[in-house]
């Protein structure tokens, strides 16, 4: 520690690249940060992987039997383990921010010219990688224990485009919460929301086998069309309205929760 | 930048909601130099360093960091200074190399270059064996050091430590120091906040003292003792009535006051006559005073003094007590 005088100070200015330019730039440094981080964290890389594995096991094979749905039950309930999964990838991102905003960080990460958008969209980004590599798995397991989809490569394509728009949306509602709540146990809160959010829906049972006054709110809540959707493209069955319905409510969740959090994090750093 | 003033802020107001955190700051600070702003808690450094790091806005006043306008220049600003909080920020699940070249990569050094300035701040700050080891599992002491040299990273012109040594040990706490004198020789201008008198006479070539959001003091170190007269004369008091009675007769002469004890300080320019005549002063029956001693002013009889409450009581704000007794 002793010639700390040297190259202090007369390095050569770094010029201000543009702003999108490093904001691009930026966003992908977070988002390896994120992963990085995310990785060795040890609870939490276990839990994601060790969740979807063990949701379509007890779906399948302690709740599938009782369950009729006119297909295999491992047919019938893939999407809704996706999205479970999706969800609580997503509700891990809300903690990791609210874990920076709380923090230091954010501090050193602003006054190096850091704009918020690019500390978020890095979480994002992270939160989809990770949700991409659980749903994957999900998957996996689901071929290993009979899910055989009559899907042809379209409607694969088109499925991976609904899923990820699904993950895209509620990967930025997780940073919008992250950044509404003051401790990262209040943001594992929104765990519990998203993880509940599939339940009344067609994603475990079909909705006529609910009571009726829930129907209306199964019906037409934004996990269902996504449901749906995905069921419809992975079976070849028609798929209706779903796909617009599905992307009108991810759209809306997305431009919604990228809105709210920009003014949320102007507020939360005033 | 070629600027003799590194950071210059005049009329800086700052309130959240009803509470006044700062009301009309002025601060000079000359290229190359070491500012300590030295105050208790809630005395609205803290606010001071956000607002010239760009982190927050004043209500009121101008601020030029580095040449460029606080608010107009924002970016600017930013390219140019680094600020290093109270609470460390680096990444605990990270190494430190991965921390360090992170700060790199935002700093906007292409890959080999970030790994290359990472290297070298871990050598610099002795820390290479620990390098590639997450954070969380190294010592308090290590982190404030990877903290620090996180914030060199990007060559900052000005570099703002936010109370670099609160809760450090004594070890530690002379590694930052170590680091901070070696910045100071080399040009870079340092900003620092610290509740430490000690610190601030040991680091800094000016001190301004900021109690209740405004500047109370602004010198050299030297100055600020000589504003109490350079020396302390130390009375001890026979008994709890003679030190209630010279208490009363100094009243706000008093610099340091210790009722358990039954002692007193008050300033003195040392001088025999000047000692016999508060002597006198006091005691006119020569029977309150046991022992006298003169001493040395530190910086604290200086804070005391001029803020009217000792430096190490940070969390009575507004205790509006009086100095003696």
């Amino acid at each position: 520690m002793s010639e700390l005088t040297a190259s202090a100070t007369h390095a050569p200015r770094l010029r201000v690249p543009s702003r999108a330019r490093s904001a691009l730039a930026d966003s992908a440094t977070m988002a390896g940060r994120c992963l990085r981080m995310a990785r060795r964290n040890l609870d939490v890389a276990l839990t994601s992987l060790a969740l979807p594995v063990m949701l379509m096991l007890l779906f399948v094979y302690l709740f599938g039997g009782a369950i009729q749905t006119g297909t295999r039950y491992v047919t019938y309930v893939v999407p809704g383990v996706l999205l479970l999964c999706a969800g609580f990838g997503a509700s891990m991102t809300a903690v990791s921010v609210t874990t920076d905003m709380t923090g230091g960080i954010i501090d050193r990460f602003r006054s190096m010219d850091v704009a918020g958008a690019s500390v978020l969209a890095g979480h994002v980004a992270a939160s989809v990688v990770r949700n991409l590599a659980s749903t994957v798995l999900v998957f996996g397991v689901a071929f290993l224990i009979g899910f055989r989809p009559s899907a042809g490569p379209l409607d694969w394509l088109a499925a991976a485009g609904v899923l990820l728009l699904f993950i895209l949306a509620i990967s930025w509602l997780a940073a919008a919460v992250g950044l509404l709540a003051r401790s990262p146990e209040a943001a594992g809160g929104f765990s519990f929301l998203v993880m509940f959010l599939p339940y009344p829906s067609s994603a475990f049972v079909p909705i006529d086998t609910m009571p009726t006054w829930i129907h209306g709110f199964a019906a037409n809540q934004p996990v269902t069309p996504v449901i749906e959707t995905l069921r419809g493209l992975l079976l070849g069955l028609p798929v209706g309205t779903s796909p617009v319905r599905a992307v009108a409510w991810c759209l809306g969740i997305l431009v919604a929760s990228v809105a709210v959090s920009g003014v949320l994090f102007r507020l939360r750093t005033a | 930048m070629q600027e003799a003033l590194a950071i210059e802020a005049t009329g800086l107001e700052k309130s959240y909601g009803t509470l006044r955190v700062l009301d009309g700051v002025d601060l000079e600070v000359p290229r190359g130099s070491v500012l300590a702003l030295l105050g208790p808690n809630g005395a609205g450094k803290t606010t001071t360093v956000r607002i010239l790091a760009t982190l927050a806005r004043a209500d009121a006043g101008r601020a030029r960091v580095a040449g460029f306008d606080v608010v107009a220049d924002r970016r600017q600003v930013r390219r140019h200074i680094s600020l290093t909080g109270q609470y460390a920020a680096v990444d605990e699940l990270q190494t430190g190399e991965e921390n360090l070249r992170m700060m790199g990569r935002l700093a906007g050094l292409p890959g080999p270059a970030a790994r290359r300035r990472a290297a070298e701040l871990l050598a610099r700050f002795d820390l290479t064996e620990a390098g590639p080891r997450p954070v969380k599992t190294w010592s308090g002491g290590m982190r404030r050091r990877l903290d620090l040299a996180a914030g060199l990273v990007g060559d900052p012109a000005v570099l703002f430590l936010d109370e670099p040594t609160t809760g450090l040990d004594l070890r530690s706490r002379q590694a930052v120091w170590q680091v901070v004198t070696g910045l100071a020789g080399s040009g870079v201008t340092v900003f620092l906040t610290t509740q430490y008198l000690e610190e601030a006479d040991q680091l800094a070539d000016r001190i301004v003292v900021l109690d209740g959001g405004r500047v109370v003091a602004d010198g050299t170190p030297a100055e600020l003792k000589e504003q109490v007269a350079g020396q302390r004369l130390d009375l001890e008091l026979a008994d709890a009535a003679a030190f209630d009675q010279v208490a009363r007769r100094l009243d706000g002469r008093v610099v340091r006051s210790d009722p358990g004890r039954l002692t007193i300080g008050v300033a003195t320019d040392g001088s025999a006559a000047q000692v016999r005549a508060l002597l006198d002063e006091v005691d006119p029956a020569r029977r309150a005073v046991d022992r006298f001693a003169v001493q040395r002013a530190t910086l604290d009889d200086v804070f005391l003094a001029l803020t009217g409450h000792p430096a190490d009581r940070p969390d009575h704000e507004h205790e509006k007590e009086p100095a003696g007794v």
